[in-house]
């Protein structure tokens, strides 16, 4: 039997496996030709607010260990001139848009999606959380779950694309928020976003971005995505699952599969290997080959546990 | 932009940097001053990024034609392993990355300054200029003698060297921006290329637009992935058309800029707002991420 890459996200088919993590490819028509862009299940993009952002100062970066702390701040041209300019190039290339949605405000996830509507290229929607909620203080809208499912809910139900939530590891509760997400209409869960993270610098008595806590991504966060996306798709195994944190290789994806994933995006891995998504898919591959599975959806959530707990501790 | 995987033909010691020649014709040929490579650290490592580094040497003709060499300073973690790589190792390798300085078309007397490793492609700059005609004047700085790079080969190259060293230890007691408006009259400089840390080219640039002397600067900027991909290393640039400006990518649209269109004050003032003076005695570390 040969094995193939299709995934089949509840009828959202992806040719790969491998998608690329938003804000880790460029802005669309600028990808450079290092990128095999073809070679792609599919481009979430830079989180798209609805006017252009020039995002936040400098330093945005710093490396930690065995990760990247960035804090960019949603730089990006604004979703009227994505649509323009950088949609044209990536549908050329044949490759599925993930839009990814971001916001100061409801009425700007709002407007953000509407913009988005029917656009040809789109295959689905991914909400940006993280943002700060310019109505309380610039606090995140994760921070509090009715504030992130209004959100949430507000993309789905204009949205005729599936929507995914894209939510971070560290919520009180991460299991009871994804349902939450589901039942305002999500088709899916993105997990997880970065880790809020600091880097001090002792030499300069100051912190190593402009912008003090930034995003953790890169293998560091591994291990957290790992329990959410087990977490989240023992408890709804219909709900298609996107996993993502610290993927650089055919097994880390291969882990995140049998953890529950239904597909994978890779993004900080990205920036230091611009083929990582090429042999991470010959590497799944080779994997279902050898081990004789179909498809990656066969993997899905077959990891054995020694007990039949719920997965928390 | 090219991927290689880059034999390394020679690793050596230059006073307190380390420098690395590689063979990769297919950068080389392409390669122009102040463009950058970047190398993949090692997998299985805590430190993950690329590092980025000017070229300082590509050489085309000759008995080395193919390679090309950068200069670092082995303080830090990736430039601490990288300094431990030996001739015949392999190194992963993209390049040519980055814009590079233009030559003046009419203009022919050209000032390079640079301070640090920023000097490392100022001599390939200087020897592209000579190699179209250009007189070529240098002024160089660093800390102390120790960090000052290749002086000797600066006295080969230019018409005339100032060196500046910040406890005169070798040269001028100072730093660069002391001593640019001597040697801007004692040269006659009627072009300015500067590589150096952010306030040193801002004031390069004041300079610059008092006297409306033409100039380039490469700035030396914290790449994350060095390629297009991250927009960590943006530089706030004023639009051509004057509508507002850009937080432009060192790595894709600099690191070679016109000063003139930089928002120098946007740009210092965020660093100076969090970093505030260092205790005496502090090293300042100049590498990213090292």
């Amino acid at each position: 039997m040969k094995p193939h890459l299709g995934v089949d996200l509840n009828g959202l088919r992806f040719t790969q496996p491998v998608l690329s993590a938003s804000g880790c490819l460029a802005t669309g028509h600028d990808v450079p030709d290092l990128v095999d862009v073809r070679r792609l299940g599919g481009v979430v993009t830079r989180s798209l607010t609805f006017g252009a952002s020039k995002g936040w100062a400098t330093p945005r970066a710093s490396e930690t260990s065995s990760g990247l702390i960035t804090a960019v701040g949603y730089q990006n041209p604004g979703v009227m001139a994505f649509i323009e300019e950088d949609l044209p190039g990536l549908r050329e290339a044949e490759v599925p848009v993930v839009a990814s949605v971001a916001g100061g405000s409801l009425g700007e996830y709002v407007n953000v999606a509407s913009s988005l509507h029917l656009k040809p290229g789109v295959v689905a929607l991914e909400v940006c959380v993280s943002c700060p909620d310019d109505e309380r203080e610039g606090q995140p809208f994760y921070v509090r779950p009715e504030r992130l499912t209004e959100v949430v809910g507000a993309v789905a139900r204009l949205s005729r694309v599936p929507v995914f939530a894209k939510l971070p590891p560290l919520l009180p509760g991460l299991v009871e928020t994804a349902q939450a997400c589901v039942r305002a209409g999500a088709f899916g869960l993105t997990l997880i976003d970065q880790v809020p993270a600091l880097a001090v610098d002792p030499h300069r008595l100051r912190t190593r971005t402009a912008t003090p806590v930034g995003g953790l991504s890169g293998p560091a966060i591994k291990p957290l995505a790992l329990a959410a996306v087990y977490q989240v798709a023992r408890a709804l195994p219909n709900v298609p699952v996107m996993g993502v944190g610290g993927i650089a290789t055919a097994e880390d994806a291969i882990e995140f599969l049998l953890a529950g994933a239904w597909a994978v995006q890779v993004g900080t891995a990205l920036l230091v290997d611009p083929s990582v998504h090429v042999d991470i898919a010959q590497g799944i591959l080779a994997y279902l080959r050898e081990k004789g599975f179909a498809s990656p959806g066969e993997l899905r959530g077959r990891v054995r546990v020694l007990d039949a707990g719920n997965g928390s501790p | 932009m090219r991927r290689v995987r880059a034999e390394v033909l020679n690793a050596k010691r230059v006073g307190a940097y380390h420098s690395i020649t590689i063979v990769a014709p297919e950068v080389a040929e392409r390669v122009r001053p102040g463009q950058f490579v970047s190398v993949a650290m090692p997998q299985g490592r805590t430190f993950l990024l690329r590092r980025h580094f000017s070229i300082h040497q590509a050489s085309r003709r000759g008995g080395w034609a193919g390679t090309l060499e950068f200069v670092f300073d082995p303080r830090g973690r990736g430039s601490s392993w990288l300094a431990e790589v030996k001739a015949h190792q392999f190194l992963d390798v993209i390049g040519p990355l980055g814009t590079a300085f233009a030559y003046p078309a009419k203009l022919s007397t050209c000032l390079l300054v640079s301070e640090g490793h920023g000097s490392a492609p100022m001599y390939f700059l200087g020897q592209e200029l000579r190699a179209r005609g250009k007189r070529v004047d240098m002024l160089v700085g660093a800390e102390t003698e120790e960090l000052v790079f290749k002086p000797i080969e600066g006295k080969r190259l230019a018409q005339t060297i100032v060196i500046a060293t910040e406890d005169g230890s070798l040269g001028e007691a100072g730093g660069v921006t002391d001593l640019l408006g001597q040697v801007v009259e004692a040269t006659g400089a009627q072009v300015i290329y500067a590589a150096a840390g952010r306030k040193t080219l801002q004031r390069i640039s004041e300079f610059c637009a008092e006297r409306q002397i033409p100039s380039q600067v490469a700035v030396e900027e914290e790449m994350a992935c060095g390629y297009g991909l991250c927009f960590s290393c943006t530089v706030p640039v004023i639009r051509k058309d004057g509508s507002g400006y850009d937080n432009l990518r060192a790595c894709i649209d600099g690191p070679v800029f016109n000063p003139a269109r930089i928002l120098w004050d946007r740009w210092i003032g965020e660093e100076q707002r969090m970093i505030g003076t260092p205790p005496e005695g502090f090293p300042v570390a100049t590498t990213w991420p090292g």
